[in-house]
């Protein structure tokens, strides 16, 4: 069942279009994260669908119901914000009722969903506290437990981690994703963080200029990026591009300067290779071996190692491949040193191959 | 051999830079502080004493008749019922002015700065631009408005002339102050079902008090110290204490009795002194609480 559907939704503000005839459903219970770099209209389009912007064209759909046209309180949505816009001269108990009182729910069931939800999100012991109080995740808790009180469809989350450190940020990303196991409500979260877009979603929407690239589950979007765009977006440490010219014929081949890579392998989108056309040749980092393991793939290469970033748990080497930057990831725990040749090696069937033109996955 | 240094730098305490800062602010200080030095001491003498002419001197007979007097009994045209009927007078017309003011200025402000309607920044720049305008201008067509309005020379009329005069410097101060509050906080608020008045009221306002009392201040010594309105829209009756004051030291008949003026003056001051004295902590603390994320 669908819980969102947003159909040929369009923003524009004067002559600045944000959104463009943009089509998005999301199924009952899904999390959906919408990630894109700053700029992008990933936080405008989940203003729209909360309400707090007016769209220029098409419409929004929750649960069944056009909300098109409805205030942000009859939409069936709670939202968390990066500041946490906690009301600073309420308590944490005040801050969770203040959406309940204004809709006249009754007091005695005030007090039992705020209980509920305290309890759900451990803050029971700062109810009586002020926001000013309380730390950065005890904060973006209370706000959590905001939309949560609400005990509606979905839930909005605008950036919530962006402003808290590492470590609580992997802290509660967790939490977060538990809640979610827990609850199963519909969730859409904007983030321009891959790492918590990777982890939290079921699908991930990635924006670019108020357009959705790609809409797939993680593992799709990291395996087949459909464009370079996205390609070079996820991953971290992005990957390689090399630019070549197609060979068709028996065995596909890419060539790269004086390099020839066999594509035999490639799964090719419409099947076959096409002869002569310039294309990207893209290769994730942390798919390329090393050694002994790098002579089994079906392209390899001898390098020589020119910057070492040891990483603790792996190390990534920088080098150069056929004339241009090349860089690759290997066991934190072997030593490597600057000036050292090294065999690499790859398989093309983890690779990826962008149009030169159109950019478009082959 | 030089001291190697450790621990907190060693400061001089008479270096060239603070001994210039002080004599500079001790010479400023004197400046604004000899004539309220010598309107302290002239509204303590007996005019014998005045006329003895030494204005620096401290009184040898101390006496508060003129307090009193000025306070009392002094005549201010007509009447000699001294300064207390303005004062009476002023504060009748300041209490409203400045609730009604702010009231309007804020409500002014916060749709200005968090519910933008279509042309509300043309809106906001004429009424800014009403501020440039000099008063003189606008008296005679606020007479008739006025008398139109059947308030000419009354309580209510200057009443109504405070409270539109206070608008466009009041509403750019709120309309500041609201644009400086995060914006998210506006829409968690809707998104919890609050309305215009809901969110003004309960989420805004507990949030304000600073800019509150930085509107208070300006619109107190601001109303106290008015003239031209006071004298013009309030009516013989409801003369504030600045007309009254005028009426008292610019007498041509009798005697100048400087030391009565004196101390009627230093009274008509002293309630935007007393505000200054009394919200300068305040002033600076909401200021630089304003200036801190909570």
């Amino acid at each position: 069942m669908k819980s969102i559907e947003i159909k040929d939704l369009s923003l524009k503000f004067g002559d600045l279009t944000v959104l463009e005839s943009l089509n998005l459903d999301i199924i009952d219970g899904e999390f959906l994260v919408l990630l894109g770099a700053s700029g992008c209209g990933k936080s405008t389009l989940l203003n729209c669908i909360a309400g707090l912007l007016d769209v220029s064209d098409g419409q929004i759909h929750i649960k069944g119901n056009n909300v098109t046209w409805k205030e942000p309180k009859d939409r069936g949505i709670g939202m968390v914000f990066q500041s946490y816009a906690l009301y600073p001269q309420m308590s944490v108990e005040g801050n969770l009722s203040f959406g309940l009182k204004n809709s006249g729910v009754p007091k005695a069931e005030i007090a039992e969903r705020v209980a509920r939800a305290s309890e759900i999100l451990q803050i029971e012991p700062l109810l009586k506290r002020k926001p000013a109080q309380l730390s950065g995740g005890q904060r973006q808790r209370v706000a959590i437990g905001r939309a949560l009180v609400r005990e509606v469809d979905v839930f909005l989350f605008d950036e919530p981690l962006s402003n808290l450190d590492a470590k609580l940020r992997a802290e509660l990303r967790v939490e977060i994703k538990r809640l979610h196991q827990k609850l199963e409500n519909t969730m859409i979260y904007v983030t321009h963080d891959q790492i918590e877009a990777l982890t939290l979603a079921d699908r991930i929407a990635i924006m670019r200029d108020g357009k959705v690239q790609q809409l797939d589950t993680p593992h799709g979007i990291y395996n087949n990026p459909v464009n370079k765009y996205v390609a070079g977006f996820i991953g971290s440490p992005g990957m390689n591009f090399m630019p070549g010219k197609l060979n068709g014929g028996g065995t596909p081949q890419i060539a790269i300067k004086d390099l020839n890579v066999d594509l035999s392998r490639y799964p090719f989108a419409n099947g076959a290779s096409v002869d002569g056309a310039d294309a990207w040749l893209g290769v994730r980092p942390e798919h390329v071996s090393v050694g002994r393991d790098a002579a089994e793939k079906a392209f390899s290469h001898e390098v020589e190692v020119e910057v070492v970033e040891p990483m603790g748990s792996d190390t990534l080497v920088w080098t150069t491949l056929a004339e241009q930057e090349f860089r690759f990831r290997m066991d934190g725990q072997k030593d490597v040193e600057v000036g050292e040749k090294l065999n690499i090696g790859f398989d093309p069937i983890s690779a990826s191959l962008f149009d030169m033109q159109s950019e478009d996955r082959l | 051999m030089a001291i190697e240094p450790t621990g907190p730098r060693p400061r001089r305490n008479f270096d060239p830079t603070r001994i210039m800062i002080y004599s500079v602010l001790a010479v400023a200080a004197v400046y604004y502080l000899l004539p309220l030095w010598v309107m302290v001491m002239t509204s303590l003498k007996g005019m014998p004493e005045v006329r003895l002419g030494n204005i620096f001197a401290p009184p040898v007979e101390l006496t508060f008749e003129p307090w009193a007097k000025a306070w009392d009994s002094a005549c201010t045209g007509l009447y000699c019922e001294g300064l207390k009927v303005g004062f009476g007078n002023s504060v009748k017309i300041l209490i409203p002015s400045v609730i009604i003011s702010i009231a309007i200025a804020s409500v002014n402000g916060y749709a200005l700065s968090f519910w933008r309607f279509k042309g509300s920044e043309v809106f906001f720049t004429i009424l800014i631009f009403g501020s440039f305008i000099p008063y003189q201008v606008m008296l005679y067509p606020l007479v008739i408005i006025t008398r139109e309005l059947g308030i000419f020379g009354s309580l209510a009329g200057v009443i109504f002339i405070h409270t539109i005069f206070g608008m466009p410097i009041l509403t750019l101060l709120f309309r500041n102050y609201f644009a400086s509050l995060p914006e998210e906080l506006f829409k968690a608020a809707r998104v919890d079902g609050a309305g215009f008045w809901g969110i003004f009221l309960k989420i805004l306002v507990p949030m304000s008090p600073p800019i509150f009392v930085v509107a208070i201040i300006l619109q107190v010594t601001g109303i106290w110290n008015d003239f031209l309105f006071g004298v013009i829209f309030a009516g013989t009756k409801n003369f504030p204490m600045t007309v009254q004051l005028n009426n008292i030291v610019n007498a041509t008949q009798g005697v100048k009795e400087y030391n009565v003026n004196m101390a009627a003056t230093i009274l008509t001051g002293a309630v935007p002194l007393l505000i200054y004295f009394v919200s300068g902590k305040l002033f600076v603390r909401g200021i630089a609480a304003g200036a801190v994320k909570g």
